[in-house]
């Protein structure tokens, strides 16, 4: 838990996002029928769902040790990883919906990762409201995180596993040009990889500010 | 060993229990027979559906809405219906796994079975050609298996918060929609009397949902039960 409190991380994550915003709109791109220029949406656009996952799989270790041992202080950081989750699922839906306008012509298009996103949105909204429905602390942390711990393997399916087997619109999918082995050449890659890294690094900080906020309520509240 | 027979034992006295009362079976059955029966009412309102052309989809589609409806009214029951006391005996004499396990074994049994019965009474209202009826017999078997293995789960954590069937419903349809898009797909196929190898694919992964479902409800449960 040292991690949290130091402070080269912090100021990597800042640098490479702004590498990663410069070098994302300066350095060329490869020309691909359809995508042309919005195929600058992948450095933004990706990295959202990556951070998402970061946090979210944060979120699950933290349940799975707050069942282990207990410590109110694990239930505090799984829940405000999963709100900072929420958080970046939905500005990954914005930038992809945005995107979607110009390349396929409409916000929403019925595609099945746009579906699937939903129904996992769905899934952390339920388990916000199931921790809102329990009064007493330890019960709220215990069922909670069991909750967690059982929707995510369910959310890995849904967005890893179900679009990849029907045909999508999406890139990546049903033939679509993507980022995949042959699209993806080595100009992006050099700002992709660096994103992920800094957009996954920078959740990971607004989730343990959260978490520290809540943790200072926590102290102030209990009684001794 | 000792699982397998305390598992037995626990299975052996739910269906003993259902079988002295019938109450769920018969609630459950005249649900499906009720509901089946207002949407043959309700669409027959619209002269023509029967020849419409979307005809087939809808008749997949609403009966998956049924039994979806059915098997979360069903199996929210589980664990709702044991007493405090109840329970509080069997966590002397029998661990968290065989206790989850009967319970998810004689939802699938009872699931299965009104399942089957809800297809043929929805088949005698809405009739149809299917293409591959054992095909899409086994879809529903499945179908009721995988329902009852998510449920049973998501009705215990439901359980131990509060008992309503708001939070049974908004914590379960998230998790089940990945089932019910592959069940559809199967009973498409099905229907449609599609080659048997198309589908494997997509049981496969069905039958892995299910093995992820039961193995965490395995792991997670004995961290639930105790208050």
């Amino acid at each position: 838990m040292k991690f949290i409190y130091q402070t080269w991380w912090k100021v990597l994550a800042v640098v490479l996002i702004f590498y990663t915003l410069i070098a994302g709109f300066l350095i060329g791109v490869p020309r691909l029928p359809i995508l042309h220029e919005t195929i600058r949406n992948t450095y933004f656009h990706v990295p959202m769902w990556i951070a998402m996952f970061t946090v979210f799989t944060i979120s699950v270790i933290y349940s799975i040790k707050y069942l282990q041992t207990g410590k109110e202080e694990y239930d505090l950081l799984a829940v405000e990883c999963a709100n900072t989750g929420l958080f970046f699922f939905v500005i990954g839906l914005v930038t992809g919906m945005l995107w979607a306008k110009y390349a396929w012509g409409a916000y929403w298009s019925n595609d099945p990762k746009q579906n699937s996103a939903a129904i996992a949105f769905l899934l952390y909204c339920a388990y916000m409201v199931l921790r809102n429905s329990i009064d007493e602390e330890q019960k709220r942390g215990k069922i909670s995180a069991i909750y967690n711990i059982f929707a995510f393997p369910i959310m890995v399916v849904l967005i890893m596993v179900l679009p990849r087997l029907t045909d999508s619109l999406h890139p990546g999918n049903g033939g679509n040009p993507a980022f995949g082995k042959l699209d993806l050449d080595n100009r992006m890659r050099i700002v992709l990889y660096p994103a992920f890294i800094a957009w996954s690094l920078m959740s990971v900080w607004i989730a343990t500010i959260r978490y520290r906020i809540r943790l200072i309520e926590y102290k102030k509240n209990s009684i001794d | 060993m000792r699982l397998f027979n305390e598992t037995y034992n626990l299975l052996k006295k739910e269906i003993l229990l259902e079988w002295r009362s019938k109450y769920a079976f018969n609630g459950v059955l005249l649900y499906i027979v009720s509901t089946v029966f207002i949407c043959y009412i309700s669409f027959n309102l619209n002269p023509g559906f029967r020849s419409s052309q979307g005809y087939p989809i809808v008749w997949n589609i609403l009966f998956w809405i049924i039994m979806l409806f059915a098997s979360v009214n069903a199996i929210a029951k589980s664990f709702m219906q044991e007493s405090k006391a109840r329970l509080l005996y069997y966590y002397t004499i029998a661990r968290p796994q065989a206790i989850i396990l009967s319970k998810t074994i004689y939802n699938a049994m009872l699931m299965g079975l009104l399942s089957v019965l809800a297809l043929i009474v929805y088949m005698v209202f809405f009739t149809n050609d299917v293409g591959d009826l054992l095909f899409y017999f086994i879809a529903v078997l499945l179908g009721s298996i995988s329902f009852s293995t998510v449920f049973t789960m998501i009705s215990a954590i439901a359980s131990k918060a509060g008992n309503n069937g708001t939070l049974m419903a908004i914590l379960s349809f998230p998790v089940i929609v990945p089932v019910i898009l592959l069940l559809i797909k199967v009973s498409k196929a099905a229907m449609d009397g599609l080659d048997r190898a198309e589908s494997y694919g997509t049981m496969g992964v069905l039958l892995a949902i299910n093995a992820i479902v039961i193995s965490t409800s395995l792991i997670l449960f004995p961290y639930l039960w105790r208050d």
